[in-house]
């Protein structure tokens, strides 16, 4: 990843010895999270919205559903694509194909974390002949540290606003199929997302591994170790970004920090999205000021 | 490494928008400062000079081009908006970071609409001497000042492209140490006489008028005979450490509820926060109760 920020050496000795001693700049300790704001449901042309803040990070997903013909290899599921965008807004250095790297490491890695977890058999409609595609798109407005988590945490809420539309009948008239989808917009089905995962990304700095990361202490780090982790705690990925290199025991390290996090920060991210949901269809919305 | 000490656990905060903190304080506006957006009329006679973001539109009335406020001398009319880059003005102290290393100059961002620049010619050689720069000193720039390094300098000219010329003649300025640089807003800064603050609590605090906030962690015994290319890499004692973290957090809090930047409103804000954890303050109900104690202080 090109770095968003520039420091100077003393500055960055200053950030790696408040680490050593478990004191961050913010006050944190290597394990604290920044606080998160959530919100779902925010657009209307799409089935699923989310938008999440950390900070100066601002993510919006958006989430639409489409009819498709399945696989030949898997022809009772449907499908799930990510799509991930960096605006020119958040950096200057995404302009043109400049957040194009970015872009697709994350993209990569939310389709490495979902592959073989999430249920996609609920997405069948007619099997080898319908199913429903997922598009989901990942708007980056403002980078403020912290991209993977806040992407696939954003990810989640969304799929979890998604409504499906209830399919009324389905016939298969020789080869062609036909669906019929229910007239009534709010007759839909709630996508399940009891098992999706959320990835948490430790940067390691110095000796030791740091969650939530700020953009100064990105620099900092010479690998971040990306692990995909469900809300049972198990994980369903990993992957390294940066030069550096680890130690395997290193790796196991960082893969149960991530586990811990991960079960708690899916916790708290449920509890938000079943609050909000009991705030019921006319809560206010809240734009983008 | 070990890990054993990290078992505690840390609570993780989910806030839904619905719930979130509005973080405006309760002021009184004053009725002499007239706000103005983009497009709203201000003057439709003719004998108005049109100053800064200002238009004369078609029909000769005079409009707001940006969103601030209204500043007038005798017949100029201008409007100062609140969001912008750094307009700079000689005599400024400002803070930037190096850029580019180029002949005979440096480049510093400093917020500015373009990189300004740093002569060789204006900065104190190390061991304070006095000659002119020779081909050997050109050569032996990056030594000095590398890309990414922070240093704190004075507005010393404008150029006619509107960039600005810097300079460290004093040993006040140059290159900054250990600490925490924070980027905010020009027009959070107030503008006053004094921008270095040594604060009681031992940190150095450069409220740069460029919107760029240093704050340096106090190092005692510091030699400026070097003028100032040394760079101490030694360790910051915890105690320090807590007081940078939290000035940063403080200068947030105030921040977010639009109060300027001043060594006053900084100070009451860190003596306000001392009742929180310094990790607490990151929190938004927090922030704002900080900064709504700082401002009773401060209208006070």
């Amino acid at each position: 990843m090109s770095e968003l920020v520039s420091l100077s050496l003393p500055e960055k000795t200053f950030i790696l010895h408040g680490i050593d001693v478990n004191f961050r700049n913010d006050g944190r300790s290597r394990l604290d999270c920044r606080p998160i704001e959530l919100q779902t449901k925010i657009m209307d042309q799409v089935n699923g919205s989310a938008k999440l803040k950390i900070d100066d990070t601002e993510i919006l997903v958006g989430v639409k559903v489409e009819e498709d013909t399945p696989d030949e290899n898997s022809p009772s599921e449907g499908k799930l694509e990510f799509f991930v965008d960096c605006s020119a807004n958040a950096n200057p250095i995404f302009e043109g194909k400049g957040g194009d790297e970015l872009a697709t490491e994350i993209s990569d890695a939310l389709s490495l974390a979902y592959k073989d977890v999430f249920d996609l058999t609920e997405l069948c409609i007619l099997p080898s002949k319908k199913c429903w595609k997922l598009y989901v798109d990942v708007l980056i407005l403002a980078c403020g540290g912290n991209l993977f988590d806040a992407v696939a945490a954003a990810v989640k809420a969304a799929l979890y606003s998604t409504e499906i539309p209830q399919v009324k009948d389905a016939a298969v008239d020789g080869v062609e199929a036909d669906i019929f989808v229910s007239d009534d917009i709010f007759n839909s089905v709630k996508l399940d997302v009891k098992n999706a995962p959320l990835l948490i990304s430790l940067c390691k700095i110095g000796d030791n591994y740091v969650v939530d990361p700020t953009p100064e202490e990105e620099v900092c780090s010479s690998a971040t170790v990306v692990v995909a982790v469900m809300p049972n705690g198990r994980t369903s990925g990993g992957l390294k970004t940066g030069y550096g290199s680890l130690m395997v025991e290193t790796w196991r390290k960082a893969i149960q920090i991530a586990k811990k996090v991960g079960v708690q920060l899916n916790n708290e991210i449920m509890k938000a999205l079943e609050e909000e949901e009991k705030l019921g269809p006319n809560r206010a919305l809240f734009g983008f000021l | 490494m070990s890990y054993t000490e990290e078992n505690g656990e840390s609570k993780i905060l989910v806030r839904l928008a619905n719930n979130r903190i509005d973080h405006t304080l309760p002021v009184q506006q004053d009725p002499r400062t007239a706000f103005y957006t983009p497009g709203e009329e201000i003057s439709t006679q003719p004998d108005f000079l049109r100053g800064h973001g200002t238009y004369m539109d078609t029909q000769q009335v005079l409009r707001a081009s940006v969103a601030g406020n209204l500043e007038r001398v005798n017949k100029l009319i201008s409007v100062r908006p609140y969001k912008t880059r750094y307009q700079g003005e000689i005599g400024d102290v400002v803070i930037g970071r190096i850029t580019e290393v180029q002949q005979k100059r440096w480049k510093v961002d400093t917020n500015a609409k373009l990189d300004s620049a740093l002569l060789l010619s204006s900065v104190n050689l190390p061991g304070g001497e006095l000659r002119r720069r020779s081909a050997e000193d050109e050569q032996a720039m990056r030594r000095y000042l590398q890309e990414g390094d922070v240093v704190c300098a004075e507005v010393q000219s404008i150029f006619a492209d509107g960039s600005l010329s810097l300079h460290t003649r004093v040993l006040k300025y140059g290159k900054l140490s250990q600490g925490i640089m924070m980027k905010l807003s020009p027009s959070m800064i107030k503008r006053q006489k004094q921008h270095f603050h040594n604060l009681a609590n031992g940190a150095v605090l450069i409220l740069g008028n460029n919107g760029n906030v240093w704050i340096g962690a106090s190092q005692s015994g510091q030699d400026s005979s070097q003028g100032g290319f040394t760079q101490d890499y030694s360790r910051i004692d915890q105690e320090n450490r807590e007081v940078c973290a939290r000035l940063q957090n403080c200068i947030r809090c105030l921040v977010k509820s639009n109060i300027l930047l001043s060594d006053t409103s900084v100070t009451y804000a860190y003596e306000e926060s001392m009742k929180y954890e310094i990790k607490e303050l990151i929190q938004d109900e927090v922030q704002f109760n900080v900064a709504l104690l700082t401002h009773q202080r401060l209208v006070a």
